[in-house]
């Protein structure tokens, strides 16, 4: 039988005690049914999520709720939209009673003598020209303004395919405001014309990612692992899909054969009763699907998959700190 | 009644390999020092299927909270028999 400090020397093996007992187990709540964006692709809009259930509108209820999320195990609270910041009383509801991660698009600053820790994720789509088109206005202009060397934000960028070639340009823009970005695949959910992703420019922008975080360590939170992963949709010769996917809510999980999957897992909608099918969007081709978070949580829970050869596990190691990281279970 | 702590650590190294679905080891090879989580990189869905077969065998529920600490199967072996033993 293959052991872990069989495969690994002892930097590699401390690597990993460092994240072996983690245990994170997160949910993903939606905060508000609003934004202040309308932006083409976005799943929440583009499939309805945002009509599944009215808000909860009683702060007291949003910090009962958080209490019952931790008596069943949540240890990590995945703030996400609409646009969070618009409720900063439910936001804080969470932050004071579990570690928290906000996504956010940028516009509204979160207030740090209010959430002096909090990480912040800031979403973008692209140069410019990019955000214009899917997004009605380049959001980086303020968004790097509201943030500018925040030690708790980074920059989720969303690569397209119209984003070859161009993404150096992105990343040195957040580099010279003093943050950092983790990159992840636009899902074109909305079928815009030329943001659907081809088979050669999976290939190539593997490449760049890659590129992007040999050049620029400091600034990418990345591995080239999870750039294998989320462009070949493939982890140890097997294909991401339904049967696959991880982050699917756990009550409404029904899959038989049950695969290897976030433990206690549920996303929630703004009403706090009513569950939604998985971390991203239900009308989604789970085959092509890009989420970012399912992918890299499709490599953590199929640990023992990697404990093969020293290059796999270290693959998972890289994957696993990545995760952690950026929800600041260990530092950058 | 007093357990056997040998035929209890050889019936859950079999219940683990065979859940787990571990290769190249067997019962009477599987090391029940062995550090689960370190060395063999069980996780917490594992330890919970595990910890279902081991309900069903010995008729004890396994808390949650008490996951962390069974780090090896002579723990867990250990574990089992203590529970058994407040039972009686």
């Amino acid at each position: 039988m293959k052991t872990v400090s069989s495969l690994l020397d002892e930097h590699w093996y401390e690597r990993y005690k460092n994240i072996s007992r983690l245990n994170i187990r997160s949910s993903i709540y939606d905060v508000t049914n609003r934004c202040n964006l309308r932006c083409k692709g976005c799943f929440f809009f583009s499939s309805g999520e945002h009509m599944v259930a009215a808000e909860e509108n009683d702060v007291g209820k949003w910090h009962d709720f958080v209490t019952k999320e931790m008596d069943r195990g949540v240890n990590l609270a995945i703030l996400i939209g609409g646009e969070p910041t618009l409720c900063l009383d439910r936001v804080e509801a969470f932050y004071k009673k579990l570690p928290t991660f906000c996504a956010t698009n940028g516009l509204i600053k979160v207030p740090r003598d209010r959430f002096p820790d909090m990480m912040v994720g800031i979403s973008l789509w692209g140069d410019a020209e990019d955000e214009t088109i899917l997004r009605g206005k380049d959001t980086f202009r303020i968004s790097s303004a509201n943030y500018k060397g925040d030690p708790h934000a980074y920059y989720l960028y969303t690569i397209t395919p119209k984003q070859l070639g161009k993404t150096e340009k992105i990343i040195q823009k957040i580099k010279d405001v003093g943050l950092k970005v983790h990159m992840q695949l636009l899902s074109n959910d909305e079928d815009v014309d030329g943001f659907s992703w081809q088979a050669d420019e999976l290939v190539a922008v593997r490449a760049e990612m890659d590129s992007m975080l040999d050049r620029y360590p400091e600034t990418v939170i990345s591995s080239k692992y999870y750039h294998e992963v989320i462009t070949t949709g493939e982890m140890l010769g097997r294909s991401f899909g339904w049967m696959e996917c991880p982050s699917v809510t756990e009550p409404l999980d029904k899959r038989n054969p049950r695969p290897k999957r976030l433990i206690s897992f549920i996303r929630w909608s703004s009403e706090l009763q009513t569950m939604h099918r998985c971390c991203t969007s239900e009308t989604r081709d789970c085959s092509t699907c890009k989420d970012g978070a399912a992918h890299m949580s499709w490599v953590m829970v199929n640990k023992r998959a990697h404990i093969r050869t020293t290059k796999d596990l270290q693959n998972w190691i890289e994957v696993y700190e990545m995760f952690a990281k950026l929800y600041q279970f260990i530092p950058w | 009644m007093s357990y056997d702590i040998n035929q209890t650590i050889t019936r859950i190294s079999e219940i683990i390999i065979n859940e787990l679905k571990l290769e190249d080891v067997t019962p009477q090879t599987f090391n029940p020092d062995l550090d689960l989580i370190d060395e063999v990189g069980v996780d917490s869905m594992d330890l919970a299927t595990v910890a279902l077969v081991l309900r069903d065998e010995y008729g004890i529920r396994i808390d949650e909270d008490d996951y962390p600490k069974l780090t090896s199967v002579r723990i867990i072996a250990q574990y089992i028999i203590n529970k058994l033993t407040e039972k009686e």
